[in-house]
């Protein structure tokens, strides 16, 4: 039975999944009701000015049939009273207090607004706070949510005041409606913040009705963007988080949000520097009770791998992330297809054809039996065929000597220079 | 309605049991069997299916919410392929070349060509416009899958094409000829329309060589595609045909489809000569017109029945029993009425000249079994006179034609279908006469392309 408690920052949990501010953590009620189910902790939806919010708010983008492939929301912070809020969470805090409840907070970048709501969400109980700078719609209008976070200065500033009067650690939720997000990241880190927290949701639109020509959702006939998560989002998450744990800079433990679905993607975001993860999506398309896989399935994957405890996972992958310049050119891979396995739908040799680099030739054996064969001198080993294939072992990409020692462009460039360099001496 | 209720035979409302046994597709089930196709490149399906639909590209158009694309791809490649989603043995054809056999299960591509294929029937779609007229006229004998088939492609190619069908209604087979729990008529009427909708003319009540001579077709049009099908089931050659209470499985199936249903079935006991998916019809029909026991005779063994696995098996669902090894001597009577059925113990003999196993009487082992109605499905007779009347040549009253152009000894004759059907040639499918239609209309296009050219 493996550990699974995590200390992000300072806060501790018994296991690594938290809800993330959201829909599921709206209240007492259900935030208990996450605790029973086996949540290690949750963030509190945002608290600040009650909002009105609309009618509908929520849509779905599915695939293929598969329901909740994306998902999207036009939903604002709390709609119930700060003292309500404040209330039910010393309550939850009493009945449950080895769970992490973290409160997500959200107001005008003022620094007294910033004062005053933190001294009173600590005073009944949270273990952290999380400054909400990813909100996409709605608050960003009124230059909160991701209006701030979209400004470095901003999120610099108003951390510092959060870090100002705060006593539990501090969180910074970051958006992801931004072309670098280090650079917030840094900002963060520069103002104090203990963590970070990413992705908050993406502007998107959901879809538009093509009987109605309405967007998906709309209010009435008008539509919004909103902000977009689910599965569909987890590779753009996985980058970011990324792209901060390799960050020497951004020397910050990260909470890790964007499309979680299961227990593995909680481990891949682990092993990609996330300390711990949250999830909204996936509770709210099945209930809290898929916290109960999530839990056993990641103790199951340590006792496995015969690891202790997450901190034998935790950013063991970042090493592994770098830039494109610092991949080894001479690295070769091709396809190779078991005609014992393949069923023959061809659907690699017309994806190669058509769309990649015409090497899987379409053949038929002595008996007039069809089979598939890849040109391995023409393979560029770029995994298409690997991808379309429907079957599980036909086709194998296989690493193949290249001859060559390994280089990546970077040694190239330079050792380029090195070469120029003598011909420059010769001109002059 | 479940389908544990659609199996269970009702007495008090015989006409809940000739609706369509097996339901379609609901809207989330096509979705998702639809995304579950691979769309093969050069997939085999398409090689299996005697019309060559496009099965990946039809499925992708479910998938992607075409219907009218899908339903268009379909009929366009087999115009009665709304009828072969429900009768064509799939598990055969398409769906066992499917290459998901190797990996998880098939497509159910039967099921999905009849979900597209029902939208458009349900959407009142006509799928196809009237082609400008080539001024070339050609004469169909025969409205059933083959003869729509070749009509549809000659008025698609701009010829004024007529119908001649000897039967009330048009569709043949379709329409007359398969149970109404399997296909009902409103199917077969649809793709019936879909010919009409291009300007194809069709005389119904309209019999060659009674109401119109071969010779006057031979004369107004500039070519002719004979596709009459099969007639009727051929006597037994024993005592006791003539009582009433004999039934021709044929018109014993058409009876249901095109008359008011029958209680006189209630209770009583029949005997089915036959084993091939006509005598399973004639079965599983007395079934439902209520009557307590229906046994097949079969004068040979599992093995050789003719009938499709899915029909064997859906007769054994529906309670019919089967009596392998058994023929039938003579039938009793009594005050002119099918009282009993004289059999006899048959055993497998040696090789006749078709390769099968010859049944041979067992002397001594006769007996006897009380029935009220015996059904005659041991094959069915062919349209010689019609060959006759148009001077063709034939063997055993198969009309012989070039394999891929379907060319009669009469130049401007061409002919396909069950009339062309013989031990070895081709499968008495209905897509299998789709397809010959086509190819025959495509090859008097040729013919008669080339003549306009040469002059």
């Amino acid at each position: 039975m493996a550990d699974l408690n995590i200390d992000l920052a300072g806060i501790k949990s018994p296991n690594p999944f938290w809800l993330a501010s959201a829909p599921p953590t709206n209240s007492g009620y259900q935030v208990q009701r996450a605790f029973e189910a086996g949540w290690g902790g949750v963030v509190w939806k945002t608290l600040g000015d009650p909002i009105i919010n609309v009618s509908s708010r929520f849509a779905a983008v599915s695939f293929n049939g598969q329901r909740v492939a994306g998902f999207n929301n036009i939903e604002l912070i709390t709609d119930r009273p700060l003292e309500v809020n404040l209330k039910e969470i010393y309550e939850t805090k009493k009945r449950f207090p080895n769970h992490a409840i973290i409160a997500s907070l959200m107001v005008e970048p003022k620094q007294e607004k910033w004062h005053e709501i933190v001294k009173k969400v600590e005073a009944v109980g949270v273990d952290g706070l999380e400054l909400n700078f990813g909100c996409p719609h709605g608050m960003a209008e009124r230059g909160m949510g991701s209006a701030s976070g979209q400004v470095p200065e901003l999120v610099e500033k108003q951390t510092y005041w959060a870090k100002e009067a705060a006593k539990t650690p501090v969180i910074v939720k970051l958006t992801p409606n931004i072309t670098d997000i280090t650079v917030t990241a840094e900002a963060a880190v520069r103002g104090g913040a203990d963590a970070i927290s990413m992705i908050n949701t993406i502007n998107s639109l959901a879809g538009v009705d093509l009987d109605t020509w309405n967007t998906i959702p709309h209010v009435g006939g008008k539509g919004a963007h909103g902000g977009y998560c689910g599965p569909a989002v987890k590779p753009i998450a996985l980058n970011m988080v990324a792209e901060c744990a390799r960050n020497p800079r951004i020397n910050v433990p990260i909470s890790g949000i964007g499309g979680i679905s299961n227990w593995k993607d909680a481990v891949e975001f682990m092993l990609m520097g996330a300390t711990g993860v949250q999830i909204c999506t996936a509770a709210m398309h099945h209930g809290f009770r898929i916290v109960e896989d999530m839990i056993e399935g990641l103790n199951n994957y340590l006792d496995e791998k015969g690891i202790p405890d997450l901190s034998g996972i935790i950013g063991k992958s970042v090493s592994k992330y770098s830039d494109w310049g610092n991949l080894d050119l001479n690295y070769q891979v091709v396809a190779r297809i078991n005609t014992e396995t393949c069923i023959n739908c061809n659907k690699c040799h017309i994806a190669c054809e058509d769309t990649s680099h015409q090497c899987i030739d379409m053949l038929k054996d002595g008996d007039g039996n069809a089979y598939l064969k890849v040109r391995e001198e023409d393979c560029v080993g770029c995994n298409l065929c690997s991808i379309v294939c429907p079957v599980d072992g036909a086709i194998d990409m296989v690493e193949v000597p290249s001859g060559h020692a390994p280089m990546t462009w970077n040694q190239r460039q330079s050792a380029l220079g090195v070469l120029e360099k003598p011909k420059a001496d010769v001109a002059k | 309605m479940t389908a544990v209720e659609t199996k269970r035979i009702s007495l008090k409302d015989i006409s809940l049991n000739f609706e369509e046994v097996e339901k379609g597709l609901t809207n989330r089930e096509a979705l998702e069997e639809s995304s579950r196709c691979l769309y093969c490149y050069d997939a085999p399906c398409i090689k299996a299916c005697p019309t060559g639909i496009d099965i990946p590209g039809f499925i992708k158009r479910i998938a992607s919410g075409n219907l009218f694309g899908s339903a268009k791809t379909i009929m366009s490649s087999n115009p009665v392929g709304a009828s072969c989603s429900r009768v064509c043995p799939t598990e055969e054809l398409c769906e066992g070349a499917c290459v998901l056999n190797h990996s998880t299960k098939p497509i159910m591509i039967g099921n999905l060509q009849r979900y597209a294929t029902d939208w458009a029937i349900e959407n009142n779609r006509l799928l196809f416009n009237k082609t400008v007229s080539n001024g070339k006229k050609a004469a169909v004998v025969g409205s059933g899958p083959a003869g729509l088939s070749a009509a549809r492609e000659l008025a698609l190619c701009g010829y004024d094409v007529t119908i001649y069908e000897a039967a009330a209604h048009a569709g043949g087979l379709n329409t007359y000829g398969i149970v109404s729990f399997r296909l009902p008529q409103r199917i077969s009427f649809w793709e019936v329309n879909q010919v009409k909708s291009l300007g194809v003319e069709i005389k119904t009540n309209t019999k060659v060589g009674a109401d119109i001579s071969a010779a006057e077709l031979l004369s107004k049009y500039d070519a002719v595609v004979l596709a009459a099908g099969m007639a009727s089931v051929p006597n037994l050659g024993i005592e006791g045909e003539d009582l009433e209470g004999v039934y021709d499985a044929i018109e014993f199936v058409k009876n249901t489809k095109t008359k008011p249903l029958t209680d006189e079935f209630k209770g009583k006991k029949v005997a089915v000569i036959g084993a091939g998916n006509t005598a399973i019809d004639g079965a599983t029909c007395s079934v439902r017109l209520g009557a307590s026991n229906v046994k097949i005779l079969y004068r040979r063994t599992i093995d050789e029945m003719t009938a499709y696995d899915f029909e064997y098996e859906f007769a054994k669902q529906d309670g019919v029993e089967f009596r392998w090894l058994t023929a039938p001597k003579r039938i009793i009577g009594k005050d002119g009425k099918v009282s009993g059925i004289e059999c006899v113990q048959m055993e497998l003999g040696p090789e006749g000249e078709d390769g099968r196993k010859r049944p041979v009487p067992i002397e001594g082992s006769e007996f006897i079994l009380e029935v009220d109605a015996v059904i005659k499905a041991i094959g069915q007779k062919r349209h010689k006179g019609l060959i006759e009347e148009f001077g063709l040549e034939e063997v055993g009253g198969v009309v012989v034609v070039n394999s891929e152009t379907y060319q009669t000894s009469n130049e401007k004759v061409f002919s396909c279908g069950d009339i062309i059907f013989g031990k070895g040639f081709g499968e008495a499918m209905v897509v299998t006469a789709a397809q010959q239609g086509k190819l025959a209309a495509h090859a008097i296009h040729r013919e008669l392309s080339k003549k306009t050219a040469s002059i």
